[in-house]
């Protein structure tokens, strides 16, 4: 067999030519659903980590959403002396204030899905964009915008979040944006080396060789392969966003009182934590279980994309 | 095997291995023996487990498979059932392993000569250090390389590709073994490199002493090597006996199909494929697994395995019909081809001309100057060993070549841009190419119809309909049918991806078709029928082709001139039958003379 071709010009394929390692199942007439990232949900489903993930998201998700429906009190409505502990008419307790801490729990839940969903979806959506321009260029456009990328790498990005909220105010979208953009560079790196890798094989240069526009190159013959590293991407991303969004609404950037938030309610209550924990612990352990669900997908995705638990005897 | 002789050094016995959850075979009934100081040459296919059923030898499966059944002895010992320090011993002690790439299996991080004195010391070989040492430079004379510690101080990847695969072997060879696995140690080398890694194994095991087990896809490689051969097909031995009588008198029709699927370089004889492909594991019929690529197939063939019979206990077969094929000549198999002759002389008809091209790789000159003429209706193939510059030729004028380029390629008359980008569209569609590789060529996650779709979209202006009738046109001419046209590429053969492959080519209508070693990651069967294919369209089209191949055996059955590439130049220029048969440059001969070819008297 030859050894790939000229003068290295093709350092990706593999010089054992001859048995490729793709399965050949008994070929079915029709075609099935073969998306990769399906694959990779369906992958990812059959491992216990991804199914308690998910089951814990969709429990807190339904708390966050459909709380407020049960909650016993409006959040806003005094129901007591400021940091009493549990009682039958309060069961978690009341803050600093004197409100309820169950129904607040119930009520803050839902800035933390929504600005962190909302992030780490601006964050995906530049950083691909920038990522795939960037793995398909090459040279010096590759150049500038990964240097670009590394500038945004160089600062903390809660130091970069704080520094324009202090300057423009703590919007809700800015916070967003900020983290969103803290998340790009990131998810640039990831895109641009599996863009890298995939530019290379032939059935792009086939594209680009009758014509096909770039734009659509990128869009139609790239992205739907690095589908499944996306996936994983948003997931790991995800619990970012849910730390960096109540880590800000901790220290004052975010949610602003009299609103209903988790993180908030953490700083709100920390100085009687000695008296009343429950005003800090229920929030502080919603977090936690949060991003406890929202990794273990991102690991049962990560793993199945990567075939780490997969049955290795492929037929 | 009822196999009488004493002096067995190794004895497969009922060898099965099944995948591990699954309990599907991969190897099934497999036995053998080797005598001792003889090659065995092992067969098959990809997929056919002659890889798997190899390391077995060594008592090794890869992951996710097990041997379920039967016995593996070496010189009285028992592998499979040895224990984990005893096998130790025996690997690389009583047998040992050359892997196919040596390039991956050499640890890049030590100095070959560490590598080599690490396996002398592991196996305790001698009493002292000296002795080691000295041990060490007879490796090195015996596979030819130098001793010095300059050389020895090297690291592989200061090594060529045949050298890195000579340490291999004298890795394998150090503690003196009974017997040598030898795992397509060539495949991944050029043919002069090739010739040479297998003198120095013929010589070796014929002076040792050492048995070898030779496992490859190419019977004319085993042809020059081997004294007994075994041909394994979906992971059985269909076929094993002395070199001779196979290559005259083979009986199982899979393996005349295999020796009419090669490539003949004395181009007597045409090339024939077998339709469709082999099966893989889990794909398998409960009969003969070759059944449905089968001319002789019976009804019992697909549900009844039939047993170890053949003419003497040292030629077996496992058909059914073996007496029926064994009566029929093998000329009716193995018909001749048709030479080609007309010459292309007048300068109009010429269709793709290179002037003076010289190109670069970054700032790298891998081209120098080179000259060369496609003509109307003729398939000219351009032919060199890897780094030749043929390959870039063809990307040159395909419009993929990303670096700086000098000199003129012009298509009927009018000067190419660089990249296909710079083209117009009528240039773009004239031109098509078709890659190496059909696993790479297309993309997993489109199917047939999207990929198809594609070139029609971007040249024709037609309906749906006008579209899908195209469609199926361009299938049928590559002998597929409509109903693919769901599927994605990873539910196809790979003979079946490169078909669609060169089905999108022909998508386009093109005047120009360039072929970019288009068989070199398929199966000899498969290899023979896309060729087959190829110079069918060829001459039904009238398409002007460039055919890039390192296999000079190939060219005679479907290209009419040649151009031989050496470094970055055309050494030799004209007429295939005269080329091959009067090769004018040095390096043609040599190529020539390197180029395993199968024996006189199985070329009919």
């Amino acid at each position: 067999m030859s050894r790939g071709s000229d003068a290295g010009l093709d350092p990706l394929q593999p010089l054992g030519t001859l048995e490729p390692l793709e399965s050949l199942e008994a070929v079915p007439l029709v075609a099935r659903g073969r998306r990769e990232w399906v694959q990779t949900i369906i992958g990812a489903w059959s491992l216990r980590r991804t199914k308690i993930g998910f089951s814990m998201f969709l429990a807190l998700f339904a708390v966050a959403v459909f709380g407020r429906y049960v909650a016993p009190y409006a959040p806003t409505e005094f129901v007591g002396p400021p940091f009493s502990l549990p009682a039958p008419s309060y069961w978690l307790g009341t803050d600093f204030l004197g409100r309820d801490v169950l129904t607040r729990v119930l009520y803050g839940g839902l800035s933390v899905f929504v600005l962190g969903i909302a992030a780490t979806l601006i964050g995906i959506v530049l950083g691909v964009s920038l990522g795939l321009v960037s793995g398909y260029a090459r040279r010096w456009a590759d150049e500038s915008i990964m240097r670009m990328l590394d500038v945004v790498l160089a600062f903390p990005s809660i130091v970069l979040a704080m520094l324009f909220v202090s300057i423009l105010g703590p919007r809700l979208w800015l916070i967003v944006l900020m983290v969103g953009i803290s998340h790009m560079p990131r998810i640039a790196r990831v895109t641009r080396a599996a863009t890298v890798e995939l530019v290379a094989r032939d059935f792009v240069r086939a594209a680009a060789a009758v014509g096909v526009p770039r734009r659509k190159i990128l869009l139609y013959e790239v992205l739907p392969n690095i589908s499944s590293p996306l996936l994983v991407e948003f997931g790991l991303r995800l619990t970012y966003s849910i730390i960096m969004i109540a880590g800000l609404s901790f220290i004052g950037f975010g949610m602003q009182p009299p609103s209903a938030d988790w993180g908030l309610m953490i700083n709100e209550n920390r100085i009687a934590i000695t008296i009343q924990p429950w005003a800090v612990v229920a929030p502080v352990l919603l977090i936690g279980a949060l991003t406890i669900s929202t990794n273990l997908m991102a690991d049962g995705l990560a793993r199945a994309m990567m075939g780490i638990d997969r049955d290795t005897a492929v037929t | 095997m009822s196999e009488q002789r004493s002096d067995i050094v190794l004895n497969v016995r009922d060898l099965r291995i099944v995948l591990d959850p699954s309990g599907i075979d991969i190897d099934d009934d497999v036995s053998f023996a080797i005598h001792q100081g003889e090659v065995l040459g092992l067969v098959g296919e990809s997929a056919s487990g002659k890889t798997t059923a190899a390391t077995s030898l060594l008592a090794y499966q890869r992951r996710g498979a097990k041997v379920s059944d039967g016995h593996v002895d070496i010189d009285g010992t028992d592998v499979l059932a040895a224990s984990r320090s005893a096998l130790r011993r025996i690997r690389g002690g009583l047998i040992s392993y050359v892997p196919q790439d040596a390039s991956a299996a050499l640890n890049p991080a030590l100095r070959i000569g560490d590598q080599l004195i690490e396996i002398l010391n592991e196996h305790s070989f001698g009493s002292s250090g000296a002795e080691r040492q000295a041990r060490l430079k007879q490796m090195m004379d015996e596979v030819l390389l130098p001793s010095d510690r300059a050389f020895l101080r090297r690291y592989p990847h200061q090594l060529s590709g045949g050298q890195q695969q000579r340490v291999a072997i004298a890795m394998a060879l150090a503690n003196r073994p009974k017997v040598i696995v030898l795992d397509e140690p060539t495949t991944a080398l050029d043919v002069t490199t090739q010739a040479h890694v297998l003198d120095t194994v013929r010589d070796l095991t014929r002076s040792y002493g050492v048995s070898a087990l030779y496992v490859t896809h190419d019977l004319a490689v085993v042809a020059c090597l081997a004294d007994r051969i075994a041909v394994m097909y979906a992971g059985r031995l269909v076929e094993i006996g002395p070199k001779e009588d196979l290559f005259i008198g083979a009986y199982h029709p899979y393996t005349r199909r295999l020796l009419a699927a090669i490539p003949d370089i004395t181009g007597e004889r045409a090339l024939h494929g077998i339709p469709g492909w082999a099966p893989r594991p889990g794909q398998r019929v409960a009969g003969c697994a070759f059944t449905p690529r089968c001319d002789w197939r019976l009804d019992k063939c697909a549900t009844d395995y039939p047993p170890y019979e053949g003419p003497d206990p040292d030629h077996q077969v496992r058909c059914w019909r073996w007496q029926e094929v064994k009566a029929r000549s093998y000329k009716a198999d193995a018909p001749l081809r048709v030479k080609a002759d007309a010459v292309c002389d007048t300068v109009e008809k010429t269709v793709v001309s290179v002037r003076d091209v010289t190109a670069f790789y970054q700032s790298k000159e891998i081209l120098h100057g080179v000259d060369a003429t496609l003509c109307e209706h003729r398939c000219l193939a351009l032919v060199g060993e890897s780094g030749s510059g043929k390959t870039t030729l063809a990307r040159c004028i395909a419009g993929l070549h990303q670096f700086k380029i000098a000199g003129a390629i012009e298509f009927q008359g009018k000067a190419l841009a660089r990249e296909s980008r710079g083209r117009t569209r009528d240039q773009r569609q004239a031109i098509q190419y078709i890659f190496q590789s059909p696993y790479s060529s297309l993309n997993p996650r489109k199917t047939i119809r999207q990929l198809l779709a594609q070139p029609i979209g971007i040249f024709f202006k037609l309906d749906r309909d006008g579209t899908e009738e195209r469609m199926v046109r361009v299938l049928d001419q590559v002998a597929l049918d409509a109903s693919l046209l769901n599927r994605y590429p990873e539910q196809l053969s790979g003979g079946e991806r490169q078909r669609i492959a060169i089905a999108r080519a022909l998508a386009a209508e093109p005047t120009v078709l360039i072929c970019d070693e288009v068989t070199s990651w398929l199966d000899v069967s498969v290899q023979a029928a896309i060729i087959e294919l190829l110079a069918k369209l060829q001459l039904e089209t009238g398409v002007s082709m460039l055919f890039v191949t390192h296999n000079l055996a190939l060219i005679r059955s479907v290209a009419q001139e040649v151009a031989v590439m050496n470094d970055g130049r055309i050494v030799e220029l004209g007429l295939v039958d005269a080329v091959l048969e009067d090769p004018q440059a040095d390096y043609t001969k040599a190529l020539l003379a390197d180029t395993p070819t199968l024996p006189a008297e199985c070329r009919i």
